[in-house]
């Protein structure tokens, strides 16, 4: 019998064992993640539209019930990205620390390497933020959440987005939580491509470069939002 | 000049080890790293002290024996250099520097900057070799090898196994030195019958020597005295994915 015909349950498990394996399924999921982050983005972005009430149409039109099965579908997709990202960065981190028993006196970094040697604290930092942010504006456990003519399939944004960010504590936090997505995005942008093996000494050096202003574009994004509220650019 | 040293000292592999400071007066901008070290040896010698252990052999930067931390950097703070290629003139009167030996649960310490990295030589046996007898060298032209494919596998291949990457690693990962392996034999026609397996299997008993795993990190390429790039690393997952997913490699045993 070929190996080939090996069922293929057991052979995504092999696969998986591996460190390598590993690290590519966080680079997949990590496409899947960064994909949802640039989409939502653009989403939010419509707060800024001079009609206040198009970032409400679009809550309307992704909570309408009629949408409801591809929502849940594309939650769920996202959410077992979210814990098989988490769960293979875990199980790397701990045999990475136990290669190491007995640590260095002083021990030197590169500097550039501040973003990868970081992944460990930002990526559970912003975990944290994404349940709080659910909890803030989808929840409504953080603090009460408008509903449009009491309907919950109508949520007004606008009016949610702005009383919250009015929040100087909210808005630090999520201001943070953005940077240190910032520096995990840089990070995990071009390395993933190098977890699968693409790299060259020509396009690997632009790839960081592409990935650092994706980043940095993606953070000023989502930093101008409880920025121009708080400085009053936002209001109801 | 006058240099400060502050030294790993362990006498076996079961003691506990401690830094001990030293004093090396008189010491030559034009000796190297290893030629202060021997100033410094004999010196303890004629006090009646044991002397500091370390891996030297031909002290003209390609055999990979050398090779300690100098003040938190593999092999020193020049890049691109052995330790035993590090001359004095790059350090000041007065400096303060701290000698450490690799650390990995992979490669232990034998003795003071001494440590044991026969684990490398194992990841070799499992697989960095082209398993027939290839004869002597062959006439230049006799098998075609494309220009680019020789040059990166002449860079690959000049990997001297010091254990730097692994040393300088936050992870402490072998994957730079496996990488270059596979990327020198890979790249040439004798090496490509055996490519796939050979990721499979230098992989897994470098898993087996609990060596850690690569995070894209590159302070491996920064540290390395041969300049081996990050680019062997992302062949290695290359072959080894490939391997894995579809080729008859994938569900070998680890």
């Amino acid at each position: 019998m070929s190996a080939i015909a090996i069922n293929p349950i057991y052979r995504a498990v092999r696969f998986y064992e591996a460190p390598i394996g590993k690290k590519a399924v966080m680079a997949i999921t990590g496409v899947m993640l960064v994909g949802y982050v640039i989409g939502h983005l653009l989403g939010n972005l419509q707060i800024y539209a001079s009609d206040p009430e198009q970032i409400n149409r679009y809550a309307a039109f992704l909570h309408n019930p009629a949408n409801a099965i591809p929502l849940w579908a594309i939650r769920g997709v996202l959410l077992a990205a979210v814990i098989l990202h988490i769960t293979a960065s875990v199980q790397l981190w701990l045999q990475n620390r136990a290669a190491r028993p007995v640590g260095y006196v002083k021990k030197d970094d590169v500097p550039a390497s501040y973003a990868a040697r970081t992944m460990i604290w930002s990526g559970p930092i912003v975990g944290a933020f994404i349940v709080f942010h659910v909890l803030h504006l989808t929840v409504g456990a953080v603090l009460p959440l408008e509903d449009i003519n009491q309907n919950p399939h109508t949520p007004n944004v606008y009016e949610n987005v702005i009383l919250g960010f009015q929040n100087p504590w909210i808005s630090g936090f999520y201001i943070l939580a953005m940077i240190l997505l910032c520096l995990h995005l840089y990070h995990g942008m071009w390395s993933m491509f190098q977890s699968v093996g693409i790299s060259h000494p020509r396009y690997t050096p632009k790839l960081k470069k592409g990935a650092a202003i994706l980043a940095i574009l993606i953070a000023i994004g989502n930093c101008s939002i409880p920025i121009a509220v708080m400085a009053g650019l936002l209001h109801l | 000049m006058r240099i400060i040293l502050h030294i790993w000292r362990q006498r076996s592999a079961g003691e506990k080890g401690r830094m001990v400071r030293y004093e090396v007066p008189n010491v030559s901008e034009h000796m190297s790293f290893l030629e202060m070290l021997d100033v410094l040896n004999e010196d303890l010698t004629m006090r009646g002290e044991e002397p500091v252990a370390f891996d030297h052999d031909c002290r003209e930067g390609i055999c990979g024996m050398c090779g300690a931390m100098v003040n938190g950097i593999a092999h020193g703070p020049l890049p691109g250099t052995t330790l035993c290629q590090l001359h004095m003139r790059h350090f000041k009167d007065g400096d303060e520097l701290y000698l450490e030996p690799w650390r990995a649960r992979a490669f232990p310490v034998v003795k003071d900057l001494v440590v044991d990295r026969s684990a490398f030589d194992r990841i070799i046996a499992a697989g960095g070799f082209i398993a027939v007898a290839t004869g002597s060298a062959p006439d230049g032209n006799a098998i075609p090898v494309p220009k680019d494919d020789a040059e990166k596998s002449m860079d690959a291949a000049a990997c001297i196994g010091c254990g730097a990457c692994v040393a300088m690693c936050p992870n402490a990962s072998a994957s730079l030195f496996m990488g270059a392996k596979m990327a020198h034999l890979g790249l040439l026609p004798q090496g490509q019958p055996e490519r796939e397996r050979r990721a499979v299997a230098m992989v897994a008993q470098a898993n087996r020597e609990l060596f850690g795993s690569c995070t894209n990190i590159g302070e491996c390429e920064a540290v390395c005295p041969k300049d081996i790039k990050l680019e062997v690393i992302a062949r290695m997952n290359r072959d080894f994915l490939r391997a894995k997913w579809a080729g008859e490699e994938g569900v070998a045993g680890d």
